[in-house]
């Protein structure tokens, strides 16, 4: 089945998960926090459309309220703390050196074809915008952790965190027309609680290493004794 | 027979239009970079006028200079006028479209860079030298950025023909692809590299530490030079063209009345028109890119292009 033959909204669903692929794609070659933090929240932004989009094809009408949770938290309350954090730790001038940023990059795109390699067999009977959205929320899962690990300031690895938590958020939406709202309401407040966590966090590692450089946390090890 | 030979004049008229467009165009998007910069903006005219200034100037060349440097700006110039043949501008489906396809395009570009580069180095300033090497590194990462866009175009048309292409994506009618939109995006970063607009280079000064294009072309003066600016912005309204008739390619003619090709017109002048005032938005609110920034910037555009051809093969084509 070609994609002219689908529905329009399959088509959005699709072109929505591809977007979303590519804000994290963003994410991952950018070296300055206050970037990070506003593709992170254009990448929640997209979420909201793709749920709110679901809620309405499916009138599922319980859809509409998490894509309200996640309009808040994820595209208004996150990144609005983050920001604070951002400036107040006076971190908005630097630039992060990646070191060999195409090469991320061209690793980044190797995990996307990674992520349907594993997905085509598993799925091999489900509808095409089933697998290709699950694959697409496999690489963004997969993208956030490469982020994590390719960065070095410890705000990189929150948003990291949080755009994984937005990859199977996505992967619920698309799969399972939305978890019941229990579980929705559990794991908003869940990630809620690890954005304030993070942010005391950042405050500890910052008065006692004066940096939130990852890397410098090495330096409390004995080997340099 | 009568048929086929309105089909060539029709081409032929399409060519010229192209050309004739070209200074416009340019004008256009100066006037709108003013606007936004609190300048007062010089006439549209502007560009034609320079353009007649120059060609009434008389050509200075250095002693050192070849035959090699003075017939470059005439191969450079007809090499766009060329591949302004095979772009549909106004109409699909018309002969010189039908006869060429999109990597002969590409081909038509790497041949005028060529000479470009060649003359740079021909007169055997440290500028031009500077100029060209800068030229060939940049455009030696672009081309594979540009061909993996245009790739998936044509692997969803099933053609490497840019008439019949686009005349696939108009009979479709309004399908969203997300390959098309990662194209679009690694076409736009392409472009702007490609024209030497300001995150790679900026075309209104001659800082030396910069230049690109202009340490290239500092040594031509009259009638080449005018040829050479021509050239230059024949190319920033062939890429113009490619992103708006490829990816917009609504009120293009499909049939060759007069009705139509009046529409067609206004369509890709008001599409035009649009995709400058982007551009000069754009242009105004970014700064210049360090010049070794912009292998970062061109593997970007590279990873776009390769994103946008496994959307395709993954998301869109059939299992």
């Amino acid at each position: 089945m070609n994609i002219e033959q689908l529905d329009l909204y399959t088509q959005i669903i699709l072109s929505l998960a591809g977007l979303i692929m590519l804000t994290s794609f963003i994410m991952l070659g950018q070296g300055r926090l206050l970037r990070l933090v506003f593709v992170f929240a254009l990448q929640g932004l997209l979420l909201v459309l793709a749920t709110a989009l679901a809620a309405y094809s499916f009138s599922n009408h319980h859809l509409y309220i998490s894509a309200a949770i996640t309009l808040v938290l994820k595209v208004l309350f996150i990144p609005w703390m983050l920001r604070g954090h951002i400036l107040k730790l006076n971190m908005h001038r630097d630039v992060e050196a990646l070191n060999n940023k195409t090469t991320i990059m061209l690793g980044g795109a190797s995990l996307v074809i990674f992520s349907y390699y594993v997905l085509h067999p598993i799925l091999a009977d489900s509808t095409i915008v089933l697998l290709n959205a699950l694959a697409l929320s496999l690489a963004v899962v997969l993208l956030g952790m490469l982020l994590m690990i390719s960065h070095r300031q410890a705000i990189a690895h929150v948003v990291g965190f949080m755009s994984i938590e937005n990859g199977l958020f996505f992967a619920a939406i698309v799969s399972t027309r939305g978890m019941p709202m229990v579980v929705e309401l559990g794991v908003a407040f869940d990630v809620l609680v690890a954005a304030v966590l993070f942010g005391i966090f950042f405050l500890h590692i910052s008065n006692s290493i004066d940096t939130l450089d990852v890397d410098r946390l090495n330096r409390l090890s004995e080997e340099d004794e | 027979m009568d048929h086929q030979l309105m089909n060539v004049l029709l081409a032929i008229l399409q060519t010229l239009l192209f050309i004739i467009l070209a200074p416009l165009l340019a004008g256009w998007l100066k006037r709108c970079k003013c606007y936004l910069q609190n300048r007062k903006a010089p006439s549209l005219m502007q560009p034609y006028r320079d353009l007649l200034k120059l060609t009434h100037k008389q050509p200075v060349v250095s002693k050192q200079a070849s035959w090699l440097f003075v017939i470059s700006p005439y191969i450079i110039f007809s090499a766009m006028v060329l591949a302004a043949a095979v772009v549909p501008l106004i109409a699909v489906d018309l002969p010189t479209a039908a006869g060429a396809d999109v990597i002969v395009l590409v081909g038509f570009f790497a041949f005028a860079r060529f000479f470009l580069a060649l003359a740079g180095l021909d007169v055997g300033t440290a500028f031009g030298g500077m100029g060209s090497s800068r030229e060939m590194t940049i455009s030696s990462l672009a081309e594979p950025a540009m061909l993996m866009a245009i790739f998936t175009l044509t692997m969803t048309a099933s053609t490497t023909n840019l008439s019949y292409a686009i005349a696939h994506v108009l009979g479709e009618g309004m399908v969203l692809r997300p390959s098309f939109i990662f194209a679009l995006f690694a076409l736009v970063l392409v472009a702007i590299a490609e024209c030497g607009r300001i995150p790679v280079d900026n075309p209104a000064t001659h800082l030396e530490l910069t230049m690109i294009h202009e340490a290239m072309i500092l040594e031509y003066s009259g009638r080449h030079l005018a040829l050479i600016e021509w050239a230059s912005q024949l190319k920033l309204m062939l890429y113009g063209v490619l992103i708006a008739n490829i990816f917009f390619p609504w009120g293009i003619a499909e049939t060759l009345t007069l009705q139509d090709l009046g529409y067609g017109l206004l369509a890709i002048v008001g599409k035009l028109a649009l995709l400058a005032i982007v551009l000069a938005l754009s242009e105004t609110l970014f700064a210049k890119m360090r010049l070794f920034r912009v292998q970062e910037y061109l593997s970007f555009a590279y990873l776009l292009g390769l994103l946008g051809m496994l959307s395709h093969i993954i998301l869109e084509a059939s299992r």
